[in-house]
């Protein structure tokens, strides 16, 4: 299954954590990664040429850190510029239906922060909402986050092991996506 | 009958108007200046071309006053205080100048066996140079404000002031006149000065604010064009140069609140005027004498040349001219004036000089003239890029840092890149040929090397072999390709960044697979950009349309590059990029927003 990587970050540079994932991601057969900040520094999207991207990949991953519980803003743009009426939702918009679409987040805080009456007072999952809902309305199968929590604090070691659990995440879903899928009809009645 | 009833008027102003637009466009399209185009064209209209027409002498006399219109503006650019500043060197090198020619003149003269007078008048004849030649060279090259360019103009002030001791000189020589120094004449001279002077300072101003006042423009013009007149005439009444009365006259009004009205109404009368002289000029030589004995008068004005070229080369070089600056220096002043004609005609009439000789002179003088603008062809062509390869006249800084970014060029355009790099403590090796740039930048705190950046050997002592960037910031384009293609060469792996100067320049760095900046292409869209907020597009989308422009142009850039010599393709790949355009800029002026979505809710 062809993986198209969608990652926003816009400091590359100092972000161990995407690094090291981005790395381990790219060795992969299939995976062809697409830098936003890299490609887009204006700001502005190219979206036929984003479209292009997407018909030919079936398995959309959003790489990205946590702004403010949610993603960084060039990534809203893109959402905002390339999923258009009549291209991926609306009438006529099935460009993407039944493609498949997971997040790789790395998130400052820890796994017990982000539970209800923790620090953050949600999961990452609840606050990602949005994200399943956008999937959910453009026929896009949305797959369990991959988190990677502490990103801040991770030591290298944990960093390595991190960076392979998420290659192998990436091999078993292109293996079989539909395991890992949630059950998002049953969110958003 | 009058002038304007004359069928001649017309008749003749049909052929000069269309002998000028035929070759002086020609010519400057050449490289060689508008000069040698009138000149041609006077040469083939005159009585010894197709005979178009007759009275050169009139002509002569009439467009003349095209010098003295000349002299005029140039005096309005001339305030009292920078002339007064340029008086060691009108002195000294116009002095030397003048005396250095006349004496070698001479001595060459009365070596060949020529008879004393004749010998003199010959130096006093070549020691002129053209005013109106160098002066509308020097305009149209924009050298008017160089150091060649002010060492030529005070050297042909002098020639001015020197005219009248020489014309004096020439009639003591006379052997039928009786001639000679007249204190009576050179105290009206001086008076006519000083009344000038006073008129200017006490009169001219309150006049031309009174007639400026009036508003109507014709008669301001009228009253510029009746104050040069009117200088000159009284000029040529005390025997002075008029030319000389109008560049006073000039002066004084240079720091006038009027002195811009007048260049711009003048200027137009000049140009005219000037052109006309030119073509008379051009109709005063003898073709059939110069054919009958082409020898004699070739030998005759490359003699001249040489002798002034060799006289004016050593003293440029006197008066701090470095030798690329001396040489077309030289060059720009080795032809002989049109006091010249003045000269043998007033000599014939002394009976120093007989017909023939005036006549073959005259030829001399004219085809010295032409060489001017060959000269400095082949100066600018063959000589100024040997010069630059070989003999610099200062030897290459020897560079003591190197940093991985190098920035060749460093005026306007590096000048921006460093000062951004100098805010994040990005440090640059900077390489700048011009060593008045490198003093001025030092002044500002920045450290540029001198050498020439397009030499492999200065970018290589400049660490090009360990550098990851490379920025060619130089002005030329044409050096800046030949630079980057020998970079590839060499250095396969350092990065470059060029600064291009249009599409042709930027398609063949392109394909040398550089970084290309045209460098008025962003300072083009950002007017766009603004223009587009102006018509009342919201911010937002005129900086998304010039993004979508931007996108497309490079696009098609690439594009072209595969068909670059291919003139059918390229021309049909332009018309589909400009079709592409309007629907790419269309769909993104009409692109949705989220409030006219109806489906959302």
């Amino acid at each position: 299954m062809k993986t198209l990587i969608i990652y926003a970050h816009p400091n590359h540079r100092d972000s161990r954590v995407n690094r090291a994932l981005l790395d381990a991601a790219r060795e992969l057969p299939g995976v062809t990664v697409h830098p936003l900040y890299h490609r887009y520094p204006d700001g502005f999207i190219d979206a036929a040429h984003e479209q292009a991207l997407l018909t030919e990949h079936q398995l959309i991953v959003l790489q990205h850190p946590l702004y403010w519980f949610s993603c960084p803003s060039l990534l809203k743009e893109w959402l905002d510029s390339v999923l258009t009426r009549g291209w991926a939702y609306g009438r006529g918009g099935e460009a993407l239906a039944g493609k498949y679409l997971v997040q790789a987040i790395s998130a400052g805080g820890t796994d017990d922060s982000y539970r209800t009456g923790g620090q953050n007072g949600f999961t990452v999952a609840e606050l990602l909402r949005p994200f399943e809902m956008t999937a959910h309305l453009c026929g896009l199968h949305y797959l369990a986050p991959f988190v990677t929590h502490g990103s801040r604090v991770i030591d290298p070691q944990a960093l390595t092991e991190q960076a392979r659990a998420y290659r192998d995440h990436l091999l078993a879903l292109c293996a079989d996506p539909a395991a890992h899928r949630l059950d998002s009809r049953e969110t958003c009645q | 009958m009058s002038l304007l009833n004359s069928p001649d008027f017309f008749q003749q102003a049909t052929i000069y108007l269309g002998a000028t637009v035929l070759m002086v466009p020609l010519t400057k399209k050449l490289g060689l200046g508008s000069v040698l185009g009138y000149l041609v064209a006077g040469m083939a209209i005159g009585p010894w071309g197709l005979g178009l027409i007759g009275q050169v002498e009139e002509v002569l006399h009439f467009s003349e006053f095209g010098v003295v219109l000349m002299m005029f503006l140039i005096g309005l650019e001339l305030e009292p205080r920078r002339l007064w500043q340029l008086r060691g060197t009108i002195f000294g090198l116009g002095g030397l100048q003048v005396a250095l020619t006349l004496s070698a003149v001479w001595a060459l003269a009365r070596w060949a066996g020529w008879p004393n007078e004749v010998a003199v008048v010959a130096g006093m004849g070549v020691a002129m140079s053209s005013t109106a030649i160098v002066m509308q060279t020097l305009t149209e090259r924009q050298l008017t404000n160089s150091a060649p360019g002010h060492a030529a103009f005070a050297i042909l002030l002098l020639q001015d002031l020197a005219v009248i001791p020489l014309l004096m000189g020439l009639a003591l020589l006379a052997p039928t006149s009786g001639g000679g120094f007249d204190p009576m004449a050179a105290a009206r001279a001086l008076a006519a000065i000083v009344a000038i002077g006073l008129f200017g300072k006490f009169l001219l101003r309150p006049l031309l604010r009174t007639i400026a006042g009036a508003g109507l423009r014709e008669v301001f013009i009228a009253f510029s064009l009746l104050l040069v007149v009117g200088v000159a005439q009284l000029m040529l009444s005390v025997g002075l140069s008029m030319a000389l009365g109008a560049f006073l006259a000039g002066v004084l009004l240079a720091d006038s609140e009027y002195r811009h009205e007048l260049e711009l109404d003048i200027e137009p009368f000049k140009g005219l005027l000037l052109g006309l002289f030119f073509i008379a000029v051009g109709m005063s030589v003898n073709l059939a004498l110069v054919l009958a004995d082409p020898l004699t008068v070739l030998a005759l004005a490359a003699l001249v040349l040489l002798v002034k070229i060799v006289l004016l080369f050593p003293l440029g070089r006197l008066f701090k001219l470095c030798t690329q600056h001396a040489l077309p220096f030289a060059m720009l002043l080795s032809q002989v004036g049109e006091f010249a004609f003045v000269l043998f005609a007033e000599a014939n009439r002394l009976g120093l000089l007989d017909e023939t000789r005036a006549a073959q002179f005259k030829a001399a003088v004219v085809l010295s003239m032409v060489a001017t603008p060959l000269l400095l062809m082949l100066f600018e062509h063959q000589l100024l890029p040997r010069f630059e390869r070989q003999a610099n006249p200062r030897p290459a800084d020897v560079i003591d840092e190197q940093h991985p970014v190098i920035i060749a060029g460093f005026g306007r355009f590096g000048q921006v890149v460093m000062r951004l790099f100098h805010g994040i403590g990005q440090r640059a090796t900077i390489v700048e040929h011009d060593p008045n740039q490198i003093d001025m930048v030092r002044r500002f705190g920045w450290k540029a090397y001198y050498g020439d950046a397009s030499r492999l050997d200065v970018l290589e002592a400049a660490g090009a072999a360990r550098a990851c960037l490379l920025i060619l910031a130089l002005d030329d384009p044409d050096t800046v390709v030949k630079t980057a293609r020998e970079v590839r060469q060499r250095y396969p792996d350092l990065a470059i960044i060029a600064r291009a100067h249009g599409r042709s320049d930027a398609a063949d760095l392109l394909e040398l697979g550089v970084e290309v900046v045209r460098e008025t292409f962003g300072s083009a869209l950002i007017a766009a950009e603004l223009a587009l907020r102006q018509l009342g597009h919201e911010p937002y989308t005129a900086r998304r349309l010039v993004w979508r422009f931007r996108q497309h142009d490079e696009a098609l850039l690439a594009e072209g590059l595969k068909h670059r010599h291919d003139h059918d393709r390229l021309i049909s790949l332009m018309h589909r990029g400009r079709r592409d355009l309007e629907n790419l800029l269309g769909a993104e002026l009409n692109r949705p927003s989220g409030d006219n979505e109806p489906d959302w809710h």
